[in-house]
């Protein structure tokens, strides 16, 4: 892989950490795609580095682990809520430390422009014990990324890089100076570090406090702790893309940009909130450094409890700084999104509406099913939860509603956590059987058409293994699978739903049509795995002859 | 102080309709033209046909990737529907670009480079030189687009100029 750089570019947050981690020499980028986070993956692809999809999160970063453990640099993206999927192997990989860097990226959605909650990851930082940085802009998700390989190799830990959607997908100037690379891999044996028993998960928990309290030590003079001074009647404490903010709304305070966000650097904090006359903490989403520092003891003052739901702005900092708590101006709201003319999903939740079924929906595109004219989704909660949601309804609800019960899943989120999903359903059957739908448009439609282990591409679109679904379902045990065009048109996909749902039986329906967004490029990936595979075949006869 | 002399510009429509690209555009433009800049939009549910606004800020030196609600110098409207949702952005005094100012527009303009002729509007009344916009649309665009936007965006500027 060749380094890249140039004088000035003009990058995304996700763009920029892409470029970084293949100057710091990253060996493998993997993660799940979810809206902030997708482009990182996919640029860090185009531009030469190894990236690759996983089926979820956990997989991800269990894959970058075992590559940081070789001694490899890895890098893995997932959005906010990717991190509670992750957050399994996260809070041990703190124990056992990291010897090639490893960067996690959280792509954080406050005010939730794509998610189903805003949930604040810096909490992740405090609670498994991992250093975490901030980057307000592209230029510093350069920078950040980079630094963040070298201080995870420093300390041993990984390294949580927390973006938000308007770091991730702003764009502004980038000048990629030249980034350290890592090491070449080489296993070497270190059991009492990454065996995780008792006897060694003991001594790695006083491991990890001891790396944090250096760390802290580190924050207080690295570089990513940036002052900013101005005047001397407002200090302002902040960290991420509110330091932009403030920095428009006081022009004349000093500030104190957090950038390496967990451990504090409590001296150079200390030394801050003494060097101006009134000290403001103005921290996007929950009030994680105002209680802290309080609780160091520290003359500061934080923000009101409204300012912690959505994302903060300029006029927000402004009221935050003038203690202005009058309402404030609603945008006029804009059209809704829907799902697109021609989308396969339609004729199925037009089907679900009009059979007055109770659905347990799940997450993506067809998540829009919930909306006017289809009004057809019950449940919406976290990836996977369709099926095991569905089930519980089923459990519990009386027959006569128990029965009109249906879980509805895409298949990026079926190979995502709906495997686990079906294994409840089999092994804890309802009395009145469970009806699936698995809604397989043949791309992770929601994000931008990504790929995953059901379509039979990899991340750059080249022909990769292909899980087929009825086989999958059969194999656990599914006695009743069928397969159905929702496009057809000719009342098969009515007719497969009234079947399954009157059985009283387990039943999963496959409704199989390519995204209408997708189809053209699937059929010029399809296309070109077929002149591959042909000019491969011709090469290997050629060298047979010869 | 420098700040205070970022230009302010939003570009609103809905899905589908060039909007992102007309913001990366005019980036583009203010990048190649040494300025500063930074854009910031919502991406993901906004792709799906409903609303979408991008902004762009260029100047010496910006801060805020986001434009404050009445506080910006320019708003073009690629969507007549999403005029009252965006008004509110706009400063007193501030330039609307709307298809209407496209009403005269010489020639034959086709759809689907509305975005691009609004830019040639939105030129008007900006700073920036003429050679470098139309660098950004080839950088932007695909090759077999170029000879489209490029008339499009001509056609706007000189639909600007009837008006003015």
């Amino acid at each position: 892989m060749a380094k890249i750089l140039s004088e000035r570019m003009l990058l995304s947050g996700d763009e920029a950490v892409a470029l970084a981690a293949l100057n710091a020499g990253v060996l493998l980028g993997t993660g799940y795609p979810g809206t902030p986070s997708t482009e990182i993956l996919e640029a860090f692809g185009q531009l030469g580095g190894k990236a690759q999809w996983a089926p979820n999160e956990k997989v991800a970063l269990e894959v970058g682990l075992g590559a940081a453990f070789a001694g490899a640099r890895a890098l893995v993206t997932m959005k906010h809520v990717g991190v509670n999927v992750a957050a399994d192997v996260l809070f041990t990989a703190a124990y056992t430390g990291v010897t090639g860097g490893l960067l996690l990226i959280s792509a954080d959605d406050p005010g939730m422009a794509s998610s189903q909650n805003e949930q604040d990851n810096r909490n992740y930082a405090r609670a498994a014990g991992v250093i975490m940085l901030e980057p307000a802009d592209s230029q510093q998700a350069y920078d950040f990324t980079g630094a963040g390989f070298a201080i995870s190799e420093q300390f041993g830990l990984p390294v949580i890089l927390r973006m938000t959607t308007r770091v991730c997908h702003s764009k502004s100037i980038v000048v990629p100076h030249p980034l350290v690379r890592g090491a070449a891999p080489t296993f070497k044996r270190d059991i009492p570090a990454r065996v995780m028993i008792p006897a060694h998960a003991r001594p790695a928990h006083r491991r990890l406090r001891d790396k944090l309290a250096r760390a802290a030590v580190f924050a207080e003079s690295c570089a990513q702790t940036l002052v900013e001074p101005r005047g001397k009647a407002l200090g302002i404490i902040t960290s991420g893309i509110t330091a932009m903010h403030a920095r428009d709304a006081a022009p004349d305070a000093s500030i104190l940009q957090l950038g390496l966000s967990y451990p504090l650097p409590i001296n150079a904090i200390r030394d801050f909130v003494a060097s101006v006359e009134r000290c403001l903490v103005i921290e996007e989403g929950d009030p994680i450094l105002v209680t802290e520092l309080l609780a160091a003891g520290l003359k500061i003052e934080g923000k009101s409890e409204r300012f912690r739901f959505g994302e903060l702005n300029v006029d927000r900092v402004r009221r935050i700084i003038a203690g202005d708590e009058s309402e404030e101006a609603k945008a006029p709201p804009g059209k809704p999104p829907m799902l697109c003319e021609g989308c396969s999903h339609r004729p199925v939740f037009e089907t679900l509406r009009d059979m007055n079924c109770i659905v347990a929906g799940d997450i993506g595109c067809y998540t829009l099913g919930v909306l006017p004219p289809f009004s057809a989704m019950d449940t919406c909660v976290c990836m996977g939860a369709s099926i095991t949601v569905g089930l519980g309804l089923r459990h519990v609800l009386p027959f006569e509603e128990a029965k009109r019960v249906v879980s509805v899943i895409g298949d990026s989120t079926f190979v995502h956590s709906g495997l686990t999903g079906l294994a409840e359903m089999v092994y804890n059957p309802p009395a009145t059987g469970h009806v699936l739908l698995i809604l397989d448009n043949g791309t992770t439609a929601m994000t931008g058409q990504q790929e995953h282990a059901g379509t039979g591409r990899d991340l750059m679109h080249g022909a990769s293994h292909k899980i087929n679904f009825e086989e999958v379902c059969r194999a656990m045990g599914l006695k009743q699978v069928v397969t159905v065009d929702p496009m057809a048109g000719d009342g098969s996909l009515e007719a497969a739903i009234t079947t399954a749902l009157a059985s009283g039986e387990l039943a999963v329906i496959v409704a199989r049509r390519p995204c209408i967004l997708a189809a053209p490029k699937i059929r010029q990936y399809d296309k070109a795995a077929a002149e591959k595979l042909l000019a491969r075949n011709a090469a290997c006869s050629a060298a047979v002859v010869d | 102080m420098s700040e205070q002399k970022v230009v302010n510009v939003v570009v609103a429509g809905l899905g589908g309709q060039g909007v992102v690209k007309a913001s990366d555009i005019l980036a583009d433009v203010a990048f190649r033209a040494g300025l500063d800049v930074k854009k910031s939009e919502i991406h993901g549910m906004s792709q799906r046909g409903g609303s979408v606004a991008s902004d762009v800020r260029f100047g010496p030196r910006v801060n805020s990737p986001m434009i404050t609600r009445g506080e910006a110098d320019c708003l073009i409207v690629v969507a007549p529907d999403q005029m009252d949702v965006n008004r509110h952005v706009l400063k007193p005094g501030g330039v609307l670009v709307s298809p209407e100012a496209l009403a005269n527009v010489p020639g034959k303009l086709q759809a689907k480079s509305i975005n691009v002729a609004l830019l040639g509007v939105l030129s008007t009344h900006l700073d920036l030189p003429v050679e470098i916009w139309e660098e950004a649309i080839k950088a932007n665009l695909a090759e077999k687009h170029h000879k489209l936007n490029l008339e499009a965006f001509a056609q706007g500027r000189a639909a600007a100029a009837q008006q003015a």
